[in-house]
């Protein structure tokens, strides 16, 4: 078993003072302590990541890790999980990785329903290559790529994955880690797609702390996550990504139970249990 | 008959292939080696399909153009066709094309009508015709009939039984041969059932012509043969999930064409970086861009070479036939988890989808094993440095370490590094393990001769072309070199098998002759080439007229 200490690594933490990756990631570790205290194996934890600067999260874990390249966050990460079942599978991805470069990828995991966890740190503008706009940043937003204006309306994630199926749907925000660390938990114990999306402000090129601040609030007990799509869909649309008089609600949207990929694909057969290849037995009968 | 070709034709949607297949497997009930050519147009219904059957004692890795029967399901098999017809070769027909000035015209259609089948089953009364015009037992039709068909058994055998009798004069008749039958597989076939061999526990693919038929094989036998199959969103997501699957333990394949192959790119220099094992295979068609799809060439050799940024060894096998298909799959997945490394096989159109009699490979091959952690005191590390640059592999979910995996340069342990010695370092190990590669490789068949070994005149080939390349060199006492390897191309062994012969004549299914290309960068220089790009591939026929041309 790990504590808080032990699950750091050697890395040098490189992203800016006052990043909100790093709410996030006290979030993480927080829910694995706990999670660990609950029974689960430190070994039988990967993150998986995409590229950007959430991405350095993995080197900033000590777990099992696969530090994938941009956009290509739920493959492997759907590969990994078929590859071994018993293994908890936690994605983290950027806006730019989850909502652009990886677009069709977040749709169909949440088809397929894959027993994995997606956390996306979702600040609205590429950090790592110096701010340009990103699906998720309002429209107008002048970036080095849009100067005079981003031309297009961001697209809300919320309501995407809930048509997409996701079983697990959440949003997080950064600043308030222990209802983050909540929903990580409830998420990974959730078996099925898991989406959190987490607002996180990035203080060099889009800082929103004190628009978020000023308009995060928590959901109350009984107010969503339920299986009623209709109840996730209006909590989603409370805030467009793009309104500026809007109040933005936080925590589980929705919930509910369906098969999932791996139950589906593999059955009652894990892959790496599978025995009796007989090539040549199935050679010899072909006659 | 020491050998003879059957040419079946009709409209897509006839189900002419399956009538192929049929009379494929009463060749081979006979003891005949057969070789089946599938040639379909990219389309569902309508156009036109054929294929030719060539069956003969020996091995037979070819069809010819010429035929000795042509068994038509409509007037555009006849009109195509009849230019191919051997003096004394025989038409059979639907009776219901009219006009035809010679053959015997049988009413498949009324056949099946009148016994109450579905349209599909006059392939069943145009297979008993041809059996009875071949001087083909009832018996042996009927036993071919009953280990192939389940549905409406009954009903085809006598829809088939009914056109036989029609059939009142054998052409020839088709002795059987002493040989045991052999089964029939196509190349894609092979290729899948030599990776299962090899341990193959994942089978990752978008579906693209001529690669398509792994998938399906695999999917249809997957409970039998103990692999899963996933069919993704895309190539990206097929290559990107297999590397996944790959670092949790999986032996997993992928498999496309040119065109999905360029989406998985990134992925074989991601592989290359985190040096987790993949093997990919490449069914080439003909390109650029959507290309003809649904017919052959050989024009990605150069691009599965040079695919992916960045430098990190490879290995790329080129089998020639449904053996060195099985062979070189197997081989591949075993080297690309010895040194962690991605692995390709070139197939193509040619090879993927025609059928060849298979005969299971005698002995052991080499089989490197996995290098795996054992253990020990300290930390795991993904990347330790070791003399032969492979880390011994460990799996998340393994008691005592921790894997990070990382398309990141990176240290030892897998966190991220830009400090310069350890990247430089860190490149220094990936490609020491190409030495390893070659090293291993040189303990195995790499490069192949055929013909006659003295010949001054040696035709260099690779892939499916060496079917066709190595009948015209025999009859014509010519030699031919082929290489299985062509990355770390095995320069030794080419040379050895290159000999004394001092003319060397490039026989390739492309506009440019990669393979030319690639062995003069090793100084290795075609005095000539016979290209094909016509997106049909060579027959021995065909080819020796070209090369009588080009040796005169």
């Amino acid at each position: 078993m790990k504590s808080i200490k032990e699950l750091g690594t050697y890395a040098e933490n490189t992203w800016c003072p006052g990043c909100g990756n790093f709410g996030i990631l006290t979030a993480v570790k927080k829910a694995l302590v706990e999670a660990f205290e609950g029974g689960m194996k430190a070994e039988d934890v990967v993150m998986v990541s995409g590229i950007g600067c959430h991405a350095k999260i993995v080197d900033y874990v000590n777990v099992n890790s696969f530090y994938s390249l941009h956009g290509r966050v739920l493959p492997p990460a759907t590969g990994i999980s078929l590859s071994n079942p018993e293994l908890t599978v936690i994605c983290h991805a950027g806006d730019g990785d989850a909502y652009g470069e990886g677009i069709a990828h977040l749709i169909f995991t949440a088809k397929r329903n894959v027993d994995i966890t997606l956390i996306v740190h979702d600040n609205r503008v590429y950090g790592l290559t110096t701010g340009q706009f990103t699906p998720t940043s309002p429209e107008g937003f002048k970036g080095r790529s849009t100067p005079k204006g981003s031309p297009e309306r961001p697209i809300n994630p919320l309501e995407l994955v809930l048509s997409a199926g996701a079983t697990f749907v959440a949003r997080g925000y950064s600043g308030k880690i222990g209802h983050l660390k909540n929903l990580i938990l409830e998420g990974v114990s959730h078996r099925g797609f898991s989406f959190i999306e987490v607002l996180q402000p990035c203080y060099t090129f889009f800082n929103t702390y004190s628009f978020y601040n000023e308009r995060v609030y928590e959901l109350e007990e009984g107010e969503g996550g339920t299986s009623d799509r209709n109840l996730a869909v209006s909590l989603a649309r409370k805030w467009s990504y793009d309104s500026v008089d809007a109040s933005i609600p936080i925590g589980i949207f929705y919930k509910e139970q369906r098969p999932t990929f791996q139950e589906r694909i593999l059955g009652d057969r894990p892959l790496l249990k599978r025995k009796g290849q007989d090539v040549f037995g199935f050679i010899k009968e072909a006659v | 008959m020491k050998e003879f070709s059957v040419l079946i034709g009709g409209k897509a949607g006839d189900g002419i292939k399956q009538a192929g297949i049929m009379a494929a497997k009463i060749f081979g009930e006979l003891g005949y080696r057969v070789f089946l050519y599938d040639d379909y147009p990219s389309l569902i219904r309508g156009g036109h399909n054929f294929c030719i059957i060539r069956a003969k004692k020996e091995q037979v890795l070819s069809h010819n153009n010429q035929v000795d029967v042509i068994l038509a399901l409509n007037r555009e098999t006849i009109e195509r066709h009849q230019h191919r017809l051997k003096k004394g070769g025989e038409i059979i027909y639907s009776s219901r094309i009219e006009g035809v000035s010679r053959g015997v015209g049988i009413g498949f259609e009324e056949i099946v009508k009148e016994l109450g089948g579905i349209p599909i089953m006059k392939n069943s009364a145009a297979i008993g015709a041809l059996s009875a015009l071949l001087g083909i037992e009832r018996q042996v039709l009927d036993g071919v009939f009953e280990k192939n068909i389940n549905k409406q058994l009954d009903l085809n055998k006598e829809i088939a039984g009914r056109a036989y009798a029609e059939i009142k004069e054998v052409l020839f008749k088709v002795e059987r041969l002493d040989s045991e039958p052999l089964p029939l597989f196509t190349g894609n076939e092979a290729i899948a059932l030599g990776a299962v061999n090899a341990g193959l526990d994942l089978y990752i693919a978008y579906p693209m012509t001529p690669a398509t038929s792994i998938l399906h094989f695999l999917a249809e036998q997957q409970d039998r043969l103990g692999v899963v199959t996933v069919h993704p969103e895309n190539e990206i997501s097929v290559a990107t999930m297999a590397l996944g699957a790959a670092y949790a333990g999986a032996r997993t394949m992928v498999g496309t064409s040119g065109g999905g192959f360029a989406l998985m790119t990134e992925t074989v220099s991601f592989a290359g970086q985190a040096e987790i094992p993949i093997l990919f295979v490449e069914c080439q068609r003909a390109g650029p861009g959507t290309g003809v799809p649904t017919y052959t060439m050989q024009a990605d050799l150069l691009f599965v070479l040079n695919s992916g940024h960045g430098d990190f060894p490879r290995l790329v096998v080129a089998p020639g036939d449904a053996e060195e298909a099985f062979y070189l799959s197997g081989l591949a997945l075993d080297a690309a988890w010895h040194f962690q490394i991605p692995a390709f096989l070139l197939s193509d159109k040619h090879l993927s989808e025609s059928i060849f009699s298979f005969t299971y490979p005698e002995g052991e091959r080499e089989k490197p094993p996995m290098v795996a952690w054992k253990g020990g005191e300290g930390q795991y590390k993904r990347y330790a440095f070791t003399e032969s640059g492979i880390s011994p592999l460990a799996f998340p979910g393994q008691k005592g370490c921790i894997v990070k995996a990382t398309s990141y340069e990176h240290d030892e342990y897998g966190i991220t590094t830009e400090e310069p010695e350890k990247i430089m370092k860190m490149q220094d190990k990936r490609l020491k393990k190409k030495e390893g590669l070659v090293h291993f490789l040189e303990k195995t068949e790499q490069v192949k001769v055929y013909g006659d070994r003295d010949s001054k005149t040696c035709l260099v080939c690779w892939g499916s072309t060496k079917g066709a390349c190595v009948e015209a060199a025999l009859e014509l006492g010519l030699k031919v070199v082929q290489p299985l390897v062509v990355e770390p191309f095995p320069e030794r062994q080419f040379r050895q098998a290159l000999g004394s012969s001092n003319r060397l004549i490039g026989v390739e299914v492309n506009a440019t002759g990669q393979l030319s290309r690639l062995l003069s960068s090793y100084g290795i220089h075609m005095d000539s080439t016979i290209l094909r790009y016509d997106s049909l591939p060579f027959t021995p026929d065909d080819l020796k007229g070209r090369l009588k041309e080009a040796t005169s």
